[in-house]
C-alpha cells in the first residue's frame, strides 16, 4: 500500500522539450486554469439557482412525452433540449438538479474528511511515536477495506439515505488528508521556528495551531479539489448501483442506470448524465493540477494514486 | 525480513477480523437471523428451538466467533434466493471474475507500459499528447459510463461485440475495457515520468556515449529500471480489479463475484451478500499481501520502513 514516488520534476527541469504544436497550446492552457473556472462556475451557478436555470421540474413525469430525443434528433423539439427518459421527465432539467446533489455531497464529505483528516494527521506527525503508529495502522485498514462492497452492505442494513452516503464517502476521503497531511508535519516539526516555539514554552496545541497547520495548507487545497472529483465517481458509482440517494431525488448515477435499459431506443437517457460527470470530475483534477503546481511543484505526486 | 513478514501477516489478519466483524455486527443490527429462514406462521416453541440451535443466547462475541469459525472452514450459511450453501455458489463465480480481472490486468500493463514508453521517449510529440490526453479523461471518466458507452457503440450501433453475458471471448472485450481503461491512464502515468527520470540519468548517457543504440538504451537499460514504481502499483491494480469489478460486472451482467453480491443486495439476500463480501475482501488483501511481500523481496528499502 505504499505509494510509488512519480517526481519528473528533475527530469523536467534539466531539459528544454521541443514544444510542439499541441504542447504549447497545453502550456498557454495551463498558465490560468480559466476553462476548469469557467465550468465549475456554470456548474455551481446551475446547483445554487436549479429551480429558474432548469426549463422543468426534474421529478414531474409527463407520460406523453416519454422517451423524446434531443433537440437536434429527428423527432426532438426545443421544449426538451436534451431529450426526456423513460418517464417523460426532462434530462437537461435533472442533470441541473443532479448538480446539486453531486456537489453538496462532495463539498460536505470533503468538509468533513477533511477536518478529520487533518486533525489525525497533525496529532500523528506532531506526537509521533505510539500515537503515530496507531493512527497510521487505523489509516491503512480502512484504505485496505474494499470500499465499494461493504458500502453496499451498510445500505442493506441501513436502507439508502442522503445521509449514510455522506458517512461512508467520508470515512474512506478522510485517510488520504491523515497520510500526507502526516508526511508533511513530521518534517516541519524539526524546522527552526517550531522548535523555537517549543523551547519559548508555547504549547503542543498552540505550535500545532500556529506553526505547522499554516504549512500543511497548501497541500490539504490541492487534496480536496482532487478529492472532489474522487469523491463525485464514488457518489456516481454507488447511485449507480441503487446505493446512493433515495429516488426519485435526480442523481447522475442513477439516471445512468435508468438509462441502461433504454440504450436501442433512447441512447441519449444514459449518455448526457454520464458527460456532466465526466466534465465535472475533468474540471476538478484540472484545478487540482494547476493549484498543485502552482503551490510546489514537487507535491506532483499528489494525484497519482491510481484506485 | 522475518520481521517484515510478520508485521504484514498481523496487519492482514487484523484487517481480516475488522471486515469480518463489521459485516456480522451490520448483519445483526440488520435483523433477527431467525426472521431471515422462519416464515410468519412460526410458533413460539420453533422460535425458540431455532435461536438455540442458532446459539442466539449466547454473548454476541461468542456468537461472532463461532460465526468466524464456520467461515473459516467454508461454511458461510444458505443462500435465501437459492436454498444452496453460500461456498459453492461464491466458488461458481470466482472463475468468471479472475478471468475478467486477469484480462484487464493484462490489457493495463501492455498497453499502459507501451504507451508510458512511447510518450516519454518521444516527448512533447504528438503521441506524448495524445497519452496525456487519454490518461486525464481515463481518470475522470466514470466506469459504469464508459460501459454503457462501449455497449452503445460496439454492440447497438456497430454490432461487432455482444453487449454481455461470458460467451466466449468476444464477449471478454468490452468488459476488460472498461474495467482496465482507468489503469491503463494511470500505467502510462507511471511509466512515462518513471521512464523520463531514468533518461535523464548519468548511466543513460554513459550507455549512449559508448555506442549503445538508442533503441538498446530504451529497451534494454532504461525500461527495466523504469518498470520498477508502475510494477510495484502492478499488482495493486490487480487486486482491486477483483475487488471493484462490482460495476463493470454489472454493466456486462459478467456473472462474477460482483454481480452477485449486486444481486445479493437487490433480492434481499443476506447471507450471500455476506459471503461476497468476505470472499473478495480476503481475495483482495492475500494479493495486497503478496505484493507487499514480492516489493519487500525487490526493495530492502520497504523491509525497515
Amino acid at each position: 500500500m505504499t505509494e510509488a514516488p512519480t517526481d519528473a520534476t528533475t527530469a523536467l527541469r534539466s531539459e528544454t522539450p521541443k514544444a510542439s504544436r499541441p504542447n504549447r497550446l497545453w502550456t498557454r492552457f495551463r498558465r490560468w486554469p480559466a476553462v476548469p473556472m469557467l465550468i465549475l462556475g456554470v456548474l455551481v451557478f446551475g446547483a445554487v439557482f436549479a429551480p429558474l436555470v432548469a426549463p422543468h421540474s426534474p421529478t414531474l413525469a409527463t407520460l406523453r412525452d416519454r422517451a423524446k430525443p434531443p433537440v437536434w434528433a429527428e423527432g426532438g423539439s426545443a421544449r426538451y433540449i436534451l431529450g426526456t427518459d423513460h418517464q417523460g421527465r426532462d434530462v437537461l432539467s435533472r442533470i441541473i438538479y443532479g448538480t446539486r446533489i453531486s456537489l453538496i455531497i462532495a463539498v460536505v464529505a470533503v468538509s468533513v474528511s477533511l477536518a478529520a483528516g487533518t486533525a489525525m494527521g497533525l496529532v500523528s506527525g506532531y506526537y509521533g511515536g505510539a500515537v503515530d503508529e496507531a493512527i497510521m495502522r487505523f489509516v491503512d485498514l480502512i484504505r485496505s477495506i474494499p470500499f465499494l462492497l461493504v458500502a453496499l452492505v451498510f445500505v442493506v442494513v441501513f436502507g439508502q439515505s442522503f445521509i449514510l452516503l455522506l458517512i461512508l464517502l467520508s470515512i474512506t476521503a478522510w485517510t488520504g488528508y491523515a497520510r500526507q497531511v502526516r508526511a508533511e508535519a513530521l518534517q516541519l516539526r524539526e524546522r527552526e521556528y517550531v522548535q523555537s516555539a517549543k523551547i519559548a514554552g508555547a504549547s503542543s496545541l498552540r505550535i500545532i495551531y500556529r506553526h505547522i497547520l499554516p504549512g500543511v495548507v497548501s497541500t490539504i487545497t490541492v487534496i480536496s479539489t482532487l478529492q472532489v472529483g474522487s469523491l463525485i465517481l464514488a457518489e456516481a458509482s454507488l447511485s449507480f448501483l441503487g446505493a446512493g440517494v433515495p429516488p426519485p431525488t435526480p442523481a447522475w448515477g442513477s439516471m445512468v442506470a435508468d438509462g441502461r435499459n433504454y440504450l436501442q431506443r433512447a441512447p441519449w437517457i444514459a449518455t448526457f448524465p454520464g458527460m456532466a460527470i465526466l466534465l465535472t470530475v475533468l474540471a476538478f483534477n484540472f484545478l487540482g493540477d494547476w493549484l498543485r503546481d502552482y503551490f510546489d511543484p514537487r507535491l506532483r505526486q499528489l494525484g497519482t494514486r491510481a484506485r | 525480513m522475518f520481521r517484515f513478514v510478520a508485521r504484514r501477516v498481523i496487519a492482514v489478519a487484523v484487517t481480516l477480523v475488522a471486515v469480518s466483524f463489521l459485516v456480522f455486527a451490520l448483519s445483526r443490527i440488520a435483523g433477527d437471523p431467525r426472521e431471515l429462514y422462519l416464515g410468519e406462521f412460526t410458533t413460539q416453541e420453533q422460535w425458540d428451538a431455532w435461536g438455540r440451535q442458532m446459539g442466539l443466547h449466547r454473548p454476541f462475541l461468542v456468537q461472532y466467533l463461532v460465526w468466524l469459525g464456520k467461515a473459516v472452514t467454508g461454511d458461510l450459511g444458505i443462500s435465501l434466493r437459492e436454498q444452496r450453501p453460500v461456498t459453492d455458489i461464491v466458488i461458481e463465480k470466482v472463475p468468471a471474475t479472475l478471468q475478467l480481472g486477469l484480462a484487464a490486468f493484462a490489457l493495463a500493463t501492455v498497453l499502459g507500459f507501451l504507451l508510458g514508453v512511447l510518450a516519454a521517449v518521444k516527448r512533447g510529440s504528438t503521441v506524448d499528447y495524445i497519452g496525456r490526453t487519454f490518461a486525464v479523461l481515463g481518470q475522470a471518466t466514470p466506469p459504469f459510463w464508459l460501459g454503457i458507452m462501449l455497449i452503445l457503440l460496439f454492440a447497438v450501433e456497430l454490432q461487432w461485440l455482444p453487449s454481455g453475458r461470458r460467451l466466449g471471448p468476444n464477449s471478454l472485450v468490452l468488459p476488460t475495457i472498461t474495467l482496465g481503461w482507468l489503469a491503463v491512464a494511470a500505467n502510462m502515468r507511471l511509466v512515462r515520468s518513471s521512464m523520463l527520470e531514468i533518461l535523464d540519468s548519468e548511466y543513460i548517457k554513459l550507455a549512449r556515449s559508448k555506442g549503445v543504440s538508442v533503441r538498446r538504451v530504451i529497451w534494454k537499460h532504461a525500461l527495466r529500471n523504469a518498470m520498477i514504481p508502475p510494477l510495484t502499483q502492478a499488482g495493486l491494480t490487480l487486486a482491486s480489479f477483483i475487488a471493484g469489478a462490482v460495476i463493470t460486472e454489472t454493466v456486462f451482467a459478467w456473472p462474477g463475484m460482483g454481480r452477485m453480491a449486486v444481486e445479493a443486495v437487490n433480492q434481499n439476500d443476506f447471507p450471500l451478500l455476506v459471503g461476497a463480501v468476505l470472499t473478495i475482501s480476503f481475495m483482495y488483501l492475500a494479493m495486497n499481501f503478496a505484493v507487499d511481500l514480492a516489493y519487500g523481496l525487490i526493495d530492502p528499502r520497504i523491509r525497515y520502513s
